[in-house]
Parts: C-alpha cells; sequence; structure tokens
C-alpha cells in the first residue's frame, strides 16, 4: 500500500476544500471497500479524508420526505422506525445485503459509491477498462457468468458497444432507484441535487467514471420524497449462496393498490447492468390491471426482449424474468 | 465517591459498563484537581497528529487507554496483533470475507481488518481477550465449549465476538435468523450446527452478556 497522509476534517466546507486542495486525496466513511482497493494496490489517494466525524449521521423525515445522512450506518438505516414505516423497500434491500458487522460500518454514501466486485477489476495482473482505461474487458471474452445483460441502448433502438460489462454491486442502490430518490452533494459551488437515476453512469464511454460525481464533491444525504407504496413492495434477491453473496439478480417492486387494482408501479433490478437498472416501461403496463401471474410473466418477458447476454450467463434472462415475477407476486400478495 | 448507576446508558454493553465505571471515577477524580490540569485533560481532541510515516493516536482497548505511534496504513487488525499483542483476534482473510477478524467498536461488531487504526483514534474497542472477566469465561465461550462450537478454532474469537453482538442486537430468536446474522463468520471445519445451538442456548437462557 502507498503511504498517504491522514486528515480528519471537522466541517464539511473544511473536508471540500482538502478534495479540492489535493487533487489525490480520496475521502474514506466506512472503508469497508476502498480499504480492499487500497490494500490491493487499485485505489493510492496520497491523503485520506475522514468524513467520520462530519455531522451527517441524521435519519429524519421532515414534510414530504426522508432524509438520510450520508454517514448513517447502514444498520441504522435498516432498523430506523421512519424507514421501515414509510420505506420499507429500503430496509429490505439493505438487510439483503453484506453481514451484520459490514452494515456496521458501511455508510449510505460509501454505499452509493462503492465500486464493482468483477474479478478483473481486482486482478492486477489482467486488462480492465475500468481500472486500467483502454486495456480492455477482460470479462468479455473471460468468465463472465456474473456479468451484465443490459446495456446503453437497450430497449432504444439495439444496444450500444460497451466498453465495461461489469455490474453495480448495490441493493440499496436498487430498492433506492425504484423509490426516485435525490442524492444532495456538496461541492466549492454550494449544494447541488440529482436524481439517482442520473447519479450511476453506463459504460459506453469512461468506465472508470462510476458516477457523475466531479472531484472533490462530497455527498451529504439522499432523500426519498413520501409515496403510497410500503403496503406494497418487495425486494427480492437471488445469489449463489442464502446469504452473504452480491446479487445475480434482484428485483426491487413498489406498488400502489387499491380496489384489487395498481395504479402506480416502480421497479428496479439489480445485478444486471452498469448501474441500478430501471425498468421504465412497468408503469404504463400496469396501471389500471388487476394482478395475475399471465399479467406479470408479460411484463417481465417485455423487459427481457432487450437483453443481451454474454456467453456464461444467458441463465440470468430467464432467471431475471422469474424474479420479476415472483417480486410482483410478492408485493401484490398473490399466489 | 458515589457513582449514579442510572446515569449509565441502557445500552452499553457490560464490558464497556465496566470501563464507563472506571472513567467516571477517573472524572470524577480529576474534579478535585488543580483547574488548569483539568483543562488540559478535557482539551477538545483535534484527532491524531502525525504525517504520511507516522500518526499518534489513542484509544482504548479491553478498557485501558493506549497511546501508539504507527504508520497510518497500518490497520486496526495489525495494531490488535502486532502492536498490543492481542493475537487473539485472527487473520483471515484480510479483505472482509470471512469474519475471523471481528471485534467490537463502541459496542458494534466491526470487521478490524478494513478499517485503519487512526480511523478509531478516540474509540473504545473491545477484543476477545476483554470479553471473559479474567480467568472466568463469558456465557457464550462457556457454551461454545459445551456445544463444540469449533474444530480448529481458528474463526471461534470472530464467530464469539459476532454471536455476543448477534444476541445484543436482538437477532438470536431462532436457527434461521441466527444463521442469517451469522452469515458473515465463516467456518471452513464446517462447525455451523453447533454455533448456532450455542448462540441460542445463551439466548434461551436469558443472560445477560
Amino acid at each position: 500500500m502507498k503511504p498517504f497522509q491522514y486528515l480528519r476534517p471537522k466541517t464539511i466546507a473544511e473536508a471540500i476544500s482538502m478534495a479540492t486542495d489535493y487533487p489525490e486525496a480520496q475521502y474514506i466513511a466506512g472503508g469497508t471497500n476502498l480499504v480492499e482497493l487500497m490494500k490491493r494496490g487499485i485505489a493510492s489517494p496520497s491523503k485520506l479524508i475522514d468524513i467520520n466525524h462530519l455531522p451527517l449521521k441524521k435519519i429524519e423525515h421532515r414534510y414530504d420526505r426522508l432524509r438520510i445522512g450520508a454517514l448513517a450506518l447502514n444498520s441504522d438505516v435498516a432498523k430506523h422506525k421512519s424507514v421501515l414505516s414509510r420505506q420499507p423497500l429500503l430496509a429490505q434491500a439493505l438487510l439483503a445485503g453484506a453481514s451484520g458487522q459490514l452494515r456496521n460500518m458501511a455508510t449510505v454514501g460509501g454505499n452509493l459509491l462503492q465500486r464493482t466486485r468483477c474479478s478483473y477489476f481486482y486482478d492486477l495482473a489482467l486488462p480492465c477498462n475500468k481500472r486500467k482505461p483502454g486495456t480492455g474487458c477482460g470479462a468479455e471474452a473471460g468468465i463472465n457468468r456474473t456479468h451484465a445483460i443490459f446495456f446503453a441502448g437497450n430497449g432504444f433502438g439495439g444496444n450500444e458497444k460497451s466498453l465495461c460489462i461489469a455490474v453495480h454491486p448495490s441493493d440499496m442502490c436498487v430498492a433506492l432507484t425504484a423509490l426516485d430518490t435525490e442524492v444532495v452533494i456538496n461541492g466549492t459551488g454550494g449544494e447541488r441535487r440529482v436524481l439517482l437515476k442520473d447519479f450511476h453512469r453506463l459504460s459506453t464511454l469512461q468506465p472508470e467514471l462510476d458516477t457523475n460525481l466531479q472531484p472533490g464533491e462530497l455527498v451529504t444525504a439522499i432523500e426519498v420524497t413520501d409515496n403510497a407504496f410500503a403496503q406494497h413492495s418487495h425486494y427480492l434477491k437471488i445469489r449463489d449462496r442464502a446469504s452473504y453473496a452480491f446479487a445475480l439478480v434482484s428485483v426491487a417492486a413498489a406498488l400502489q393498490m387499491d380496489g384489487g387494482r395498481i395504479w402506480d408501479a416502480r421497479m428496479a433490478l439489480g445485478g444486471v447492468a452498469h448501474k441500478p437498472w430501471r425498468y421504465w416501461a412497468i408503469d404504463l403496463m400496469l396501471r389500471g390491471q388487476a394482478p395475475s401471474e399471465k399479467l406479470f410473466r408479460e411484463v417481465a418477458e417485455h423487459e427481457m426482449q432487450s437483453a443481451k447476454a454474454t456467453a456464461q450467463n444467458a441463465f440470468k434472462i430467464k432467471l431475471t424474468s422469474n424474479a420479476i415475477v415472483a417480486a410482483l407476486k410478492a408485493a401484490t400478495g398473490i399466489s | 465517591m458515589d457513582i449514579d448507576h442510572d446515569a449509565i446508558p441502557p445500552d452499553v454493553p457490560d464490558e464497556d459498563r465496566r470501563f464507563f465505571l472506571k472513567q467516571s471515577m477517573f472524572i470524577a477524580g480529576l474534579s478535585m484537581a488543580p483547574a488548569d490540569f483539568l483543562q488540559a485533560a478535557l482539551a477538545p481532541d483535534d484527532g491524531p497528529v502525525g504525517n504520511a510515516v507516522k500518526v499518534k493516536l489513542s484509544l482504548t482497548v479491553n478498557g485501558k487507554r493506549k497511546r501508539i505511534s504507527i504508520d497510518p496504513r497500518m490497520t486496526l487488525l495489525d495494531l490488535l496483533r502486532e502492536n498490543l499483542g492481542l493475537t487473539g483476534t485472527k487473520k483471515g482473510c484480510d479483505f472482509g470475507q470471512c469474519g475471523a477478524c471481528t471485534v467490537h467498536v463502541n459496542g458494534r461488531r466491526t470487521l478490524s481488518c478494513l478499517t485503519f487504526a487512526v480511523m478509531q483514534h478516540g474509540s473504545k474497542v473491545t477484543t476477545i481477550e476483554g470479553l471473559s472477566d479474567g480467568e472466568k469465561l463469558h456465557p457464550l465461550q462457556e457454551a461454545f465449549i459445551k456445544h463444540d462450537g469449533f474444530q480448529c478454532g481458528y474463526c471461534t474469537p470472530g464467530q464469539v465476538m459476532s454471536g455476543v453482538a448477534c444476541i445484543r442486537e436482538g437477532h438470536a430468536g431462532s436457527a434461521a435468523e441466527v444463521r442469517e446474522y451469522m452469515s458473515g463468520n465463516l467456518c471452513r471445519c464446517g462447525a455451523y450446527p453447533n454455533i448456532v445451538d450455542a448462540i441460542l442456548e445463551v439466548k434461551k437462557e436469558g443472560t445477560k452478556v
């Protein structure tokens, strides 16, 4: 590991000014991903800005929205009463991820900013466009069982060539994408807000960039506007072992129902793309309909028409389709 | 002097409770000390001091305050094992995948391999060595022996630290719940059924852990 200087800012402004003054610096919060990246030589900041002592841990409901500070721990968010009562989908997704120890360390901001777990990204001896731009994608013709099936251009007239077929590893972000979460970002120019769907990037260009965060910017909070999905939401995660594994495929489904019919529907998929994959057409397809397995099967197969398998992950297309059906059945309570 | 036991937050685990009492007595003692000494002792903490080669920090390990000078790259795990001689905490994968390095930081179970020691300046750390009361084993340690919750024993300190936290968090209600909430601790010998039995028994007996 390269030597680094440890910095502990007392205010948000001080942290941002440190990160702006030193382009080689990196923020550290829980450290559950960054410490590994530093040990392996994938990240080598010359200065480490420890933001854990900034006042960004608060979880509160005010007016029409739930605001969660970027330093709130995953374990604290998952058991917070406002989260459980207003956005249970978020709590379900958090508890489906990582382990008790990791959830005690990992923060909401860090969860947004974690890097992919693609094995080519972690092996310095192999090519990887994300780790070392221009070296190629090792997974494209290599071991790609767990890799993406949705790419830029899917559903909009064909697949664009992707420079990286890694998937985003987060469960939390899948639920938050379905819930149309806003990310609050602070920088030298003040505060700005970005919808989570626009926060992460696809890999058509510059796959080394996971997000649209600018140098020096700091994620300070996320905000979820109140909705009517609490009674009919479900997070389904499919993985290679029963617990403590990244998703092969995951589905976050959030529905609003009344009188036996669906009136609003949001869905995001995990483990299938370079960022949490929002299923945009689902609201149009389900609105006004009564839930049934037949309807859900049609809806699932519609989205999967634009999926594109690599040599080893064709199974994901069928698996994702089945997972969408199962998640919608669980969310609507039909058997 | 009198200690107000009710003033101790109820969710402070036992090992921290003992420390809290000692600390309260220490602060009470200070109140009789000259004013300038008191001011120095309670001055606001500016964090660890140093550069990229050495950094000075202090933290509390098993109730004892430690002041150390280390390379900022040192993880909490390496600090415990290499500098403080607390080799009960084990290094398994060193990448947060196995749980062998689990310790409690400020009462929460944490992976000591994935946090830099310097980040824990001012923290209270409890390791497996601090869980027992001298020679008297913790109830979960006794239960691991009774239920044969190990073969080679390498993952055991992490399993015990995680198991105690699992009970305190209220996630030891059933075998399925224990398995889910203990999934971050791997055992390559496969002692899982016995580990689950040990945790469930301590939970069922209602012994304060």
